[in-house]
């Protein structure tokens, strides 16, 4: 079997005293979606935020495409990575955050430019065009000018999504990418991700939306107080949930 | 998915749009009140300065574009722009070091803010101006070697310098909180979303953190130019020739204290109405993005105060749309 893009051994995180990860087990394959469902504080984003090393695991191994994240490993000995490699992963791995975070000082196009032109550095000719691309890709050709704030809610995070893709990440993250929005503008930013997944990026989703787990995904994982509680085909485990938390979960939320 | 997407909006009701209202304003009596009252005060001033009988106008015109007050007033504008400069590099740099992950490094920044905010700017010049009384000789050279440069120290540090150090050092500190203060007002979320793009921390806090913080400031900042721009009269303690120096001067040999007084003071009050206008457009330009509608600029403001006195301020309705500057 391939490599996993994302490898979850035995995963421990703590704030202080308060454990929010308590033992993850996961593997996402490449070009296989992901969808993490759960109450808030279950720590389903703390987990996704681990992944691109935005927060430091405390316990276990967590490796994206074969490589750890944020240690080298030689002999029995981890070693923690300069500043310099973990930007190297974390640019190989896009992310769109739940309040989308577009930089808002700069129009949709700079915002795209911005981490190709300094991080990758590519010209500007080159990242221009294919910041072009991606914002018409997205649907959003007529406001490469625009101003974050000059966008809606839903158009936000469809430039957001864009940024991400600019870096031409293996691996997308997304935290819970439509719950800042407006139930009308959701369905922008879903047909968005699903067009995404079909061109068989590789997608880990934290969401509520469970139609959207149910159609597009691959995989479903449902956690609960810092663990998983059941996870399997998305059909399966939302029409037919094995354990009692997660009937109560989804009796709630659908 | 909808499958009333496709229908026609419903048409607006066929009815006569109502006539607009026309009704009678408030009346804003206290306005007027405040303004007689104002205007009265204003008047029995200028009636004071025009004729108090000792106060010669002839003389504030003579001096007031006299060659050593003019040459005064460059020196003074010399003094705040390097003293500012220094103040807003040093003062970053001492903002971001504070904020450092580095604990010796922040803790530097820690003791230069503490040691030049708790000590007299007045201090700190006259400190510099009397510098050559302890150190006659500045040594600059490795250590257990040769290589050695030596100046004399009133030779290098000279009135102007003194004044220059001591004024920018002690800014630096004052620059550093200011600055803090918009690093720290820029959400988190920001530097996360860059630093999930790959943006190492110096690349974060140029290109995505500074420009953002520069909002919060750029008011204080202009504040403090403005402050500075007074406080170089603090240099006659080092005699340089700035303009407060050089008016005492002219005044010790011909008496006319308060006269020219009023002559510093015209100075004074016109250089710091250029910056205060300066810093409204450089407001304006850090907002963009910011705000879907941009202040309104020293010219349209005067404009509305001057013609609709009598009314409510209009409602930000005329569309001052944001003008898409391509960056860089």
């Amino acid at each position: 079997m391939a490599t996993p893009m994302v490898q979850a051994v035995a995963v421990h995180k703590n704030f202080g005293r308060l454990e929010v990860l308590r033992g993850i087990d996961l593997e996402v394959a490449p070009r296989e979606v992901m969808c993490i469902i759960g109450p808030s504080g279950s720590g389903k984003s703390t987990f996704l935020r681990c992944v691109n090393h935005l927060e430091k695991i405390d316990a276990g191994k967590l490796s994206v495409d074969g490589e750890l994240v944020g240690y080298k490993q030689r002999g029995d000995k981890l070693y923690e990575l300069p500043d310099r490699e973990v930007c190297r992963k974390r640019s190989e791995i896009g992310m769109v955050f739940q309040s989308f975070n577009l930089f808002p000082h700069m129009t949709a196009l700079a915002n795209l430019v911005e981490a190709p032109m300094r991080v990758k550095r590519e010209s500007r000719a080159v990242a221009e065009e294919r910041g072009r691309r991606l914002l018409d890709r997205v649907g959003l050709a007529d406001k490469v000018d625009a101003y974050p704030r000059q966008l809606s809610g839903g158009q936000q995070q469809r430039v957001a999504i864009a940024r991400a893709l600019a870096m031409q990440p293996k691996l997308m993250l997304f935290d819970e990418p439509t719950s800042a929005l407006d139930p009308e503008l959701v369905g922008e930013v879903l047909d968005v991700m699903r067009a995404l997944a079909l061109d068989g990026m590789t997608m880990v989703v934290v969401t509520h939306e469970m139609g959207f787990a149910r159609e597009v995904g691959d995989a479903l994982v449902f956690m609960d107080g810092g663990v998983i509680v059941e996870s399997g085909a998305p059909r399966e485990v939302l029409a037919n949930p094995q354990h009692e938390r997660t009937r109560s979960f989804l009796s709630n939320v659908l | 998915m909808n499958t009333t997407a496709d229908q026609p909006l419903p048409a607006p009701a066929p009815r006569v749009r109502p006539e607009a209202i026309k009704a009678i304003p408030l009346r804003h009596p206290w306005r007027w009140v405040s303004a007689v009252v104002v205007l009265a005060l204003a008047a029995l001033a200028v009636d004071i300065l025009a004729t108090a009988p000792n106060l010669d106008w002839g003389v504030v015109g003579k001096y007031l574009f006299n060659a050593q007050i003019l040459r005064g007033v460059v020196v003074t504008l010399e003094l705040t722009v390097i003293a500012m400069v220094i103040g807003v590099v040093l003062g970053a740099l001492l903002a971001v070091m504070r904020l450092s992950k580095n604990p010796v490094v922040s803790s530097v920044s820690w003791f230069y803010i503490w040691f030049f905010r708790g000590t007299p700017v007045l201090v700190q010049i006259f400190f510099w101006f009397n510098i050559a009384s302890i150190l006659s000789l500045i040594k600059i050279g490795i250590p257990f070697t040769s290589l050695q440069w030596v100046g004399i120290t009133n030779k290098i540090i000279s009135p102007f310098l003194a004044v220059i150090l001591g004024l920018g050092l002690n800014e630096a500190a004052y620059m550093a909180e200011i600055v803090r203060a918009g690093i720290i007002s820029v959400e988190h979320g920001q530097t996360e979303a860059a630093q999930a793009l790959g943006m190492g921390r110096p690349l974060v806090m140029r290109r995505v953190v500074l420009p953002q913080a520069m909002r919060v400031i750029i008011p204080p900042t202009g504040n403090e130019t403005i402050s500075m721009l007074k406080t170089t009269s603090l240099a006659f303690i080092a005699t340089v020739s700035e303009l407060f120096f050089v008016q005492s001067q002219i005044s010790n040999f011909n008496y006319n204290i308060i006269e020219l007084v009023i002559v510093a003071s015209l100075w004074y009050l016109f250089m710091t109405s250029i910056l205060t206008f300066g810093q409204y457009y450089l407001e304006r330009y850090f907002a963009r993005g910011a705000l879907r509608q941009l202040p309104e600029t020293p010219l349209q403001r005067l404009r509305r105060t001057l013609f609709h006195f009598r009314a409510p301020p209009p409602p930000p309705a005329e569309d001052v749309s944001i003008t898409a500057k391509p960056h860089g």
